[in-house]
């Protein structure tokens, strides 16, 4: 039995602790969003969050979550980074639609690092997301505009 | 996904509450959708695509895929434009298999979605259906107050009625709108002056739930008691099944079954990482395969047939003729490789095979075409095959294929289980129906003058028609013929494709229509039929033919001493669309004033799919290193529904052409895919993306396709900017290949 915390939730998963954490997502833990690609680190489809920090599930092993905190694309809107949804949306971002979950989990943890991040900044960190519908003119933008409504002080704090 | 959620028969998509796309998904068991006409009492169902409930829910049946090319939002446009309704309101269900759904274009006639038709083949039908549709609202409103037809209008969902103020929304009429008679003739359609929705850019209807993990692709489908199979697949083209040992596999945990199918060996469990860590113990023997399948070999077949006349695809005038006469001659050979779609998603399908009904979820582009090919496997009656459509992480042709859905169906019908198949990437980059390799031969003539007297244009390929005849002539065929006239039909049909007795346009297609006004033309097609499976790739024949002519055609500038922006202006004298987005083009990249030093700019166009399109890239080249830092583009598509979804067909047609222009290659080494994920079947990342800039031209014409056209220009504007950097031409893709060969 496996113990590690998701979207904020605990879970206890029985299953072998090399099991691929991206199966255990989608299949045990029916968290479909997070979406299987190439299964060898090479597409980003699969990049969840664990204790903060962006990995592929693909390639990471259950045990290496094992009391760790997970955080996938259906746990975002719960946190102020969903700010990085709507801005994608604004933007027209997605096609297809398959890569970007992933884009989204890569470009939260880039703006954590990174509040105001340049154009190589962004190309540095999101070449590592690949998507097929080359949708990469919109997630830039969408990844300068986030930035900017995250550092915007909050709609009434200008108010006397 | 637990069985309180999914009650319909079809996958739905709608504005729930706070925003949230709400998302079921059909249980086994449920009524099978046969069509939109699937009724609840009260429902107002004035034809496939139209409901509206008493509560007022106003459901869209979309029959096109939704790929990402945006089908959701442009055509819940056309609907909403008659239908006088926000789009934003409308529920989308994803249509189910039924002939209905036809595709209209004359070259398709079934249910599918490709060759960029999707809008040019919908904008009249649905805005008719939606018209219909609120007539006969109005008719009920008129009926229930007591006033004239002419009196009441439609607007924002709700019929009105001025004079006296009432209105009714379409929900509270649906009951009565139902028993109104269908209008006889076609209501008239709302002139373009007056569109609310056609030409706005509505936001996607699909986004919200693309981007919080809701959305449902093929291979998200869940069921219960649902499996999943993994295949082990031939390692060869043509490579048979010796015999194969799974004990091992078959005492693992959660494994189910381990069954020969021809496809290989299916590993079956109760969930993937169950099946495929049992499938690396499954040992299995094949025969070689079909060795003579090798891509220097077929490069050299392509190479030499190019030296033997071929069939005419067009001629005009006498190029023996005017070869004679000239006083100079240049010919160039232009070659292309096999290439994979590489759709993020691998391919799965999942199925339901027993008790005489076959039910099937699979992101295909062609329902149509999967319900034949699951008729061909079980026998069973048309109505008895039940398929439903997900979203698809992306299309680009490759899910015009079926294979994928017959195996998830023959395991389950062997199972008995639901099944869901899963491909791995490995499976889907040496199990694709690939592009086409190519060869092609250019040869110009010109006068003393400098004048282009003539143009030859041979293409040495397989046909990919040829290759598919038989399956798609048998979907064409209408049901109420037996199965067997089907099958005899549609082999006639391939036959006649494979000795060109039927010629297969799409070789050439982006090479026939050759717009400049050159009086000597021979265009020829040389088929060149080997067993690789070949299928549509984004573009088809457009994206190997645009690079060979556009990128020759700046050889022949170079050869006249001319600025190929200008001959090519010249040349389209009498194509004034092409020579309206060539001039767009060249103006907004500044083609007058020179680049930027180290920048070179390089410029091509074509008409394809009915839009007529140039592009100008702006390419620096270092030794091996080519950066593309612009694209612009401009398109004339006839009249646009959404700007903003064909901007961003445009853009990502760019980064799909360019990634593989630049790196793609499927090489064969005695039968067997070399390639086998991303790291040797590069994509286009991000920091490759160019700038990309969009003009469209306005135009009040019936639309045209535009999910395919931004892909074939790029290749040639890029070779076309690196010629003039380097001063020697790049011919054959990928072009970082081609520039190493040439070094
Ligand atoms: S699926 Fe994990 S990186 Fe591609
Ligand atoms: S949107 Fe299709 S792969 Fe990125």
């Amino acid at each position: 039995m496996i113990r590690l915390t998701v979207n904020g939730t605990p879970r206890e998963v029985d299953v072998p602790d090399d099991v691929p954490l991206l199966w255990v997502l989608r299949e045990e833990l029916a968290l479909t969003g997070t979406k299987f690609g190439c299964g060898m680190a090479l597409c980003g489809a699969c990049t969840v969050h664990l204790d903060g920090k962006p990995v592929r599930s693909c390639v990471t092993r259950l045990r290496e979550a094992s009391g760790k905190e997970v955080t996938t694309i259906e746990g975002v809107a719960a946190t102020p980074m969903r700010v990085l949804q709507e801005a994608w949306a604004l933007e027209g971002t997605p096609q297809c639609g398959y890569c970007q979950p992933g884009q989204i989990m890569s470009a939260i943890a880039l703006l954590r690092a990174k509040p105001r991040p340049t154009d190589a900044d962004v190309d540095a960190v999101m070449s590592a997301n690949l998507c097929r519908c080359a949708t990469y003119v919109r997630i830039r933008r969408a990844i300068h505009r986030a930035a900017d409504m995250l550092a915007a002080p909050p709609p009434d704090a200008n108010k006397p | 996904m637990t069985g309180e959620l999914g009650r319909r028969d079809v996958l739905r998509y709608g504005l729930g509450a706070g925003g949230a796309l709400l998302v079921q998904i059909a249980l086994p068991g449920c009524r099978p959708a046969r069509s939109a006409a699937d009724p609840h009492a009260g429902d107002f169902v004035p034809n496939a695509w139209i409901r509206v409930a008493p509560d007022d829910r106003v459901a869209f049946v979309l029959d096109r895929v939704e790929m990402g090319q945006g089908t959701m939002t442009s055509h819940a446009q056309l609907v909403a434009e008659e239908l006088e309704i926000d789009p934003a309101r409308l529920v989308v269900e994803l249509a189910p298999a039924d002939r209905a759904y036809d595709n209209p274009d004359s070259q398709l006639g079934f249910q599918v979605t490709g060759g960029s038709t999707s809008v040019s083949t919908s904008y009249d039908p649905l805005r008719t259906a939606a018209a219909t549709a609120r007539e006969m609202l109005k008719a009920a409103a008129a009926r229930r107050w007591g006033v004239g037809l002419a009196s009441c209008v439609a607007a924002d969902g709700e019929i009105r009625h001025p004079p006296s103020g009432r209105s009714a929304r379409y929900g509270a009429l649906a009951a009565d709108a139902a028993r109104e008679p269908v209008p006889p003739r076609a209501p008239e359609l709302k002139p373009a002056s007056a569109f609310t929705w056609i030409g706005k850019s509505v936001p996607r209807l699909d986004a919200p739930s693309k981007l919080d993990g809701s959305a449902v692709y093929g291979i998200d489908v869940r069921l219960p008691g649902l499996h999943t199979a993994v295949v082990l697949r031939a390692p060869a083209l043509g490579a048979k099944m010796k015999g194969f040992d799974a004990a091992g596999a078959r005492r693992e945990p959660g494994i189910t079954d381990v069954l020969e199918v021809p496809t290989g060996v299916a590993v079956v469990g109760t969930s993937y990482w169950r099946a495929r860590r049992a499938a690396a113990l499954v040992k299995v023997e094949w025969t070689a395969g079909t060795t003579s399948l090798d891509s220097e070999l077929l490069r050299r077949a392509l190479r030499s047939r190019l030296a033997r006349d071929a069939h005419k695809m067009r001629t005009d005038g006498d190029v023996a003729a005017a070869e004679h006469a000239s006083s100079q001659i240049i010919d160039a050979v232009y070659e292309t490789p096999y290439l994979a779609h590489a759709t993020l998603e691998p391919q799965n399908a999942t199925a339901i095979v027993r008790d005489g009904r076959c039910e099937v979820w699979a992101p295909t582009q062609s329902l149509g075409l999967a319900r034949e090919a699951l008729r061909r496997l079980t026998g069973y009656a048309y109505d008895d095959i039940v398929l439903h459509q997900t979203l698809l992480g992306g299309g680009y042709g490759r899910r015009l294929a079926q294979d994928y859905v017959v195996e998830a169906a023959t395991i389950a019908l062997r199972t008995r289980k639901p099944v869901k198949v899963v491909w791995s990437r490995e499976d889907d980059m040496a199990h694709d129906h690939y592009r086409p390799m190519s060869a092609h031969l250019l040869r110009a003539s010109f006068a003393r003058s400098g004048a282009v007297t003539s143009w030859t244009h041979r293409v040495a390929a397989q046909s990919i028609i040829a290759q598919i005849a038989e399956e798609w002539g048998q979907s064409l065929v209408p049901n109420r013929f037996p199965l067997s006239f089907k099958r005899a039909a549609a082999r006639a049909a391939a036959t006649a494709y494979a000795g060109n007795a039927v010629p297969d346009m799409s070789a050439v297609e982006g090479a026939r229509e050759l717009a400049y006004a050159i009086p000597n033309v021979s265009v020829e097609f040389a088929p060149v039929n080997v067993d690789v499976p070949v299928g549509w790739w984004r573009s088809i024949g457009h994206s190997n033919n645009a690079f060979a002519v556009e990128a020759f055609f700046d050889e022949v500038a170079r050869e006249a001493k001319r600025d190929p922006f200008e001959l090519r202006r010249e040349l389209l004298a009498g194509a004034p669309r092409q020579r309206a987005v060539l001039e767009l083009a060249a103006e907004k990249s500044g083609w007058a004033h020179p680049p930027k030093s180290g920048i070179f700019r390089g410029i091509a166009q074509t008409t394809a799919f009915g839009t007529a399109i140039s592009m100008v890239a702006e390419v620096s080249v270092e030794g091996r290193h080519v950066r593309v830092h612009r694209v612009v583009a401009a398109v004339d598509c006839g009249r646009v529904v959404n700007p903003d979804l064909v901007a961003t067909q445009v853009e990502g047609g760019i980064g799909f052409g360019l990634g593989a222009a630049l790196h793609q290659e499927i090489t064969l080494r005695q039968g067997a895919v070399v390639q086998s994920n991303f790291h040797d079947f590069p994509s286009l990342r991000m920091v490759e993306m160019p700038a990309v800039e969009v003009h469209l031209v306005a135009s009040d014409a019936h639309p045209s396709g535009i999910g395919e056209p931004g892909v074939p220009l790029v290749a040639p504007a890029v070779a076309n900017a690196i010629l003039r950097a380097t001063g020697s031409p790049v011919r054959s893709m990928p072009l970082l290949g081609a520039l190493k060969e040439a070094r």
